[in-house]
């Protein structure tokens, strides 16, 4: 089983964000599951929403504390202990942010005995780009898909064209693909370089 | 086939296809999604002919849905909590006239202190207002209960609230099958209604009842209510046929070799699947349906049992598990252990990590709170004067 926290602030799309990682694997032929922590929603606070992957039916339903990816979507939420608990060593965690891991310094303040693979991408500066509007959750939703290969890049713009009307699915989809071919550019580099 | 959406969307798309006639209805979180889901549903003309009336509060909605139901309409609402309390009287009234109402219950915590988080203290408050109870194990239970229900009330004329964690289950996103308008018209024929309010053939219901025959009244609707767990099954049987999907009055897991099983209602079913596959000896009884209390399919079930541990999400304070006092009584005679295990208050998860410890602890006490933060309420005992007056740890 795959177990996925996004972390956020409301208005950014942080519970959208599970719910449409959720569909898309399901379309990938996964058994899924995402819930929001409830109760957090209003804009700017942190919010948090979980999703579950796994080949089997899910049973379970408490929130996800053994993550085995993290999305952050405000890079500033790294901050708070709580972000980073409970990760898996060797679990991912993707940034939006602009820098990259070592630039924002993220890479350090890990403990040493817990591997963490760190990601950063654009997604605010595509959402902008693409939507006009800070709503970064589908470049994120590209980027984890380029950097996990756990779910397509054709079910996640299957999943986005079901859940909003024709311009903003279309704009959607152009910032996800945007993000998943910049990020497979680093996942690829860092394989030659391996 | 499954698709995926929130829970609280799937329940309203299905409760759309009971054909309701009459939805009348005020928000209280976390049921809202649903109503404003039925609401779209009927503005857009989806549902036609029905309803949707806005009333002032959910003593005006069940009152609403009295008179809606005996003027020979098919009638639905929804709330939560402080709401379901409100509705109070209604609700006795609904069951002793005897409208077939089917209500969901998104369970949320009572305050004070004021907590918008599941646990099923409201309904459980309610569990004797002479209401068919039926509780959800999952989502896809929701779904299906809600069909079930209509047809059970109105084959009895008496009124079911299917209650489903709220936010736990309500605001879940996940794949599920919501049966076709074509499988329920098969499965729920149109509402016949036992008595109608008719001003072309008038007749008196609610009428008073003095005491040369109030005991016969409620001794025949008592009656009529224990005849739910047999017509839950045959329409259960009858659904199964239709959609492949067989629901029970009482569900069991792994309890054939169980030393220990554990006794529960709603969403910690599945937390309770991975238990049980996980500690050997450990089985799970899930009781679907709470009122009327199936005691007989109960007692058989837990027949071979040697420890029963009741994982309630309410408790009954100065007197302690709630569900434990109906399964005590159903398995009275037998040398079972019967403990209490009172967690998810007020929105607190039901872990599996914490489930574990309590089943292979070494000893239980009769009531246990999962997860209790000793430290806090050591701190609390400690700086309140009253509690080292009145010896409250000791009798603790």
């Amino acid at each position: 089983m795959w177990q996925i926290r996004v972390h956020g602030r409301g208005g950014q799309g942080v519970v959208t964000a599970a719910e449409l990682l959720a569909d898309a694997a399901f379309r990938d032929g996964y058994e899924v599951q995402a819930f929001p922590s409830f109760g957090s929603e209003r804009m700017g606070a942190p919010v948090t929403a979980y999703c579950r992957l796994d080949t089997r039916p899910i049973r379970i339903r408490e929130p996800v504390v053994d993550a085995d990816a993290l999305l952050v979507i405000d890079a500033s939420l790294l901050r708070l202990p709580e972000t980073l608990a409970g990760l898996r060593t060797g679990g991912w965690v993707l940034v939006n942010s602009a820098r990259t891991p070592q630039q924002l310094g993220v890479t350090s303040t890990a403990s040493a005995d817990v591997h963490i693979r760190w990601a950063t991408v654009p997604a605010t500066a595509l959402a902008r780009r693409y939507l006009g509007r800070v709503v970064p959750n589908a470049p994120m939703l590209g980027a984890f898909a380029a950097l996990t290969r756990l779910v397509s890049l054709t079910a996640i713009e299957d999943a986005l064209s079901d859940r909003f009307t024709a311009p903003i699915a279309e704009q959607n989809i152009r910032a996800a693909r945007a993000a998943f071919a910049s990020l497979q550019q680093v996942v690829t580099s860092d394989a030659q370089s391996a | 086939m499954r698709s995926q959406r929130e829970a609280s969307r799937a329940v309203a798309e299905v409760v759309g296809r009971c054909r309701p006639q009459v939805v009348p209805a005020y928000p209280i979180t976390p049921q809202t999604h649903i109503v404003e889901a039925l609401g779209a549903m009927i503005r857009a003309g989806t549902l036609s002919p029905c309803v949707f009336l806005t009333v002032e509060s959910e003593f005006a909605a069940m009152s609403a849905a009295i008179g809606a139901s005996f003027a020979g309409s098919r009638t639905y609402t929804a709330t939560a909590s402080q709401g379901l309390l409100y509705m109070a009287e209604a609700l006795f009234n609904a069951s002793g006239l005897g409208a077939p109402i089917v209500m969901t219950v998104a369970n949320r915590a009572v305050g004070a202190p004021i907590n918008i988080w599941n646990d099923q203290s409201d309904a459980m408050s309610l569990r004797d207002c002479g209401w068919i109870q039926l509780y959800a194990p999952d989502n896809q239970a929701a779904v299906d209960l809600h069909v079930l229900a209509f047809r059970v009330a109105e084959a009895l004329s008496l009124p079911v609230m299917v209650c489903m964690d709220g936010f736990v289950l309500t605001h879940a996103f996940e794949p599920l099958a919501v049966p076709t308008q074509a499988q329920v018209d098969n499965f729920l024929p149109p509402f016949r209604p036992r008595q109608v309010l008719d001003p072309g053939d008038p007749v008196t219901i609610g009428a008073m009842v003095g005491p040369e025959a109030f005991t016969e009244v409620k001794y025949l609707s008592a009656q009529r209510l224990d005849a739910a767990v047999n017509v839950f099954e045959w329409f259960a049987q009858e659904y199964a046929e239709i959609t492949g999907r067989r629901y029970h009055a009482v569900e069991s897991y792994r309890i054939e070799h169980a030393d220990t099983v554990v006794v529960a209602l709603g969403s910690a079913a599945g937390t309770l699947y991975e238990l049980a596959d996980a500690v050997p000896g450990v089985g799970v009884l899930l009781i679907t349906m709470y009122r009327p209390f199936p005691a007989r399919v109960v007692r058989g079930l837990l027949a071979a049992a040697r420890r029963i541990i009741v994982l309630e999400r309410a408790f009954a304070p100065g007197a302690g598990g709630i569900v434990t006092a109906d399964v005590r009584a159903a398995v009275a005679g037998t040398s079972a252990m019967v403990h209490t295990v009172i967690g998810g208050l007020g929105g607190r998860p039901i872990r599996l990590a914490s489930l574990h410890a309590v089943v292979t602890a070494d000893a239980l006490p009769d009531i246990h709170f999962l997860d209790l933060r000793e430290d806090v309420v050591r701190r609390e005992w400690e700086r309140d004067p009253t509690v080292s007056a009145m010896e409250v740890r000791h009798v603790h």
